[in-house]
């Protein structure tokens, strides 16, 4: 048996692990990003032009949902941090701080590519 | 040498609450913060309060912050840390005071004993001895953190430290991570589980002081990444706990 602080000790290993991994995902998603916006920039950039590359681009969702999914998974975790360390916020609300902006990130990020996917 | 003659040393005087008080210290030829402390309280004011023992950088008991940045004062040279004439003396951050200059280093050693500082092994004097390869990869990871002099001067330099007073701090974390690294020692899960957490290893920022400003030159964010990575995958894989 452990107690409930061990077992909040092991969330805490969880949750750096996430967000490692996430870091790694995000590291790459951001570099092929810029890339992107770089090469398609040149000479000016239009909604039109951006839709027409996005617009029923199966590659080009998917790319961007992992990104918004990367993003919803590391953020709260250093934003509970933040709260913690900064705000002096005690770990519940820091926890729900959190959650609320992954939740939102999550909700938004999938709006705008679905946005871009079907618009 | 300074072109001066005399130092001009603002040293804590008081607990929490207190002021610096300045003095004149006559400069000397390889004068060390430690000696300029030293001359205040034999030849200036008795009651001033400090501590040291060895005055050769191994008992780690001489730390105080001089000019704003924690060192040990008996080896650090006058001549490397004075600004103008000025030298400013107080204690450690991150530690109560006592009085003056020395501070209460109870709570710094206690996490080293809630990071499972103790070694623990299996073997009795019945038994040979057991063998570990100089040339191994946990014994070179040991040995990088192993000369740790038990200072708290990375404790004091530690944000995280400020920030989270729960958190174990550089100095206990790495010595988790020697024993982590010890072949012979049997408490490795329960050491795991003690280091971490929002109190432990993955409250570490890496943001370096601690290596920084180690007298001994080793880094505790090395060893406390090496826990992260330890803890982190035990977790995932369900075996911490």
């Amino acid at each position: 048996m452990i107690t409930v602080e061990q077992a909040a000790r092991i969330t805490e290993a969880k949750l750096w692990y996430w967000q490692r991994i996430s870091a790694m995902v995000l590291a790459l998603c951001v570099i092929v990003h810029v890339a992107i916006m770089i090469y398609a920039v040149r000479g000016g950039l239009t909604g039109a032009e951006i839709l027409g590359r996005t617009r029923g681009s199966v590659s080009f969702a998917a790319f961007y949902g992992v990104f918004v999914l990367a993003c919803a998974v590391h953020v709260p975790v250093g934003l509970m941090r933040v709260a913690e360390e900064w705000l002096h916020l005690d770990r519940f609300l820091s926890v729900v701080l959190g959650k609320l902006f992954g939740v939102t990130i999550l909700f938004l990020g999938l709006r705008a590519v679905y946005g871009v996917f079907t618009g | 040498m300074s072109s001066s003659s005399f130092l001009k040393v603002s040293v804590w005087r008081g607990k929490a609450k207190g002021a610096f008080v300045t003095y004149d210290v006559p400069r000397r030829e390889s004068q060390t913060v430690l000696d300029v402390v030293t001359h205040i309280q034999r030849a200036i004011d008795p009651s001033l309060s400090y501590r040291f023992a060895c005055r050769v950088g191994m008992c780690g008991s001489c730390a105080m912050t001089v000019n704003g940045k924690a060192r040990w004062t008996c080896r650090t040279h006058v001549s490397k840390v004075v600004e103008g004439d000025a030298l400013e003396i107080a204690p450690l951050s991150n530690l109560p005071v006592i009085k003056d200059l020395a501070t209460d280093m109870r709570e710094f050693f206690d996490k080293w004993a809630r990071a499972k500082g103790q070694f623990k092994g299996t073997r009795t004097r019945y038994d040979d001895f057991a063998v570990v390869a100089p040339d191994s990869k946990a014994r070179g990871a040991a040995n990088a953190g192993i000369e740790c002099i038990g200072c708290a001067v990375c404790y004091a330099s530690c944000d995280v430290v400020a920030w989270r007073p729960g958190y174990l701090g550089p100095a206990a974390l790495n010595r988790a991570w020697t024993l982590a690294n010890d072949v012979r020692d049997v408490q490795q899960k329960e050491r795991l589980l003690a280091v971490s957490g929002d109190a432990g290893c993955h409250a570490c920022h890496t943001q370096g002081s601690c290596n920084e400003r180690c007298p001994k030159q080793i880094e505790p964010t090395a060893g406390i990444s090496g826990l992260k990575k330890l803890a982190a995958r035990a977790a995932v894989r369900g075996e911490l706990g």
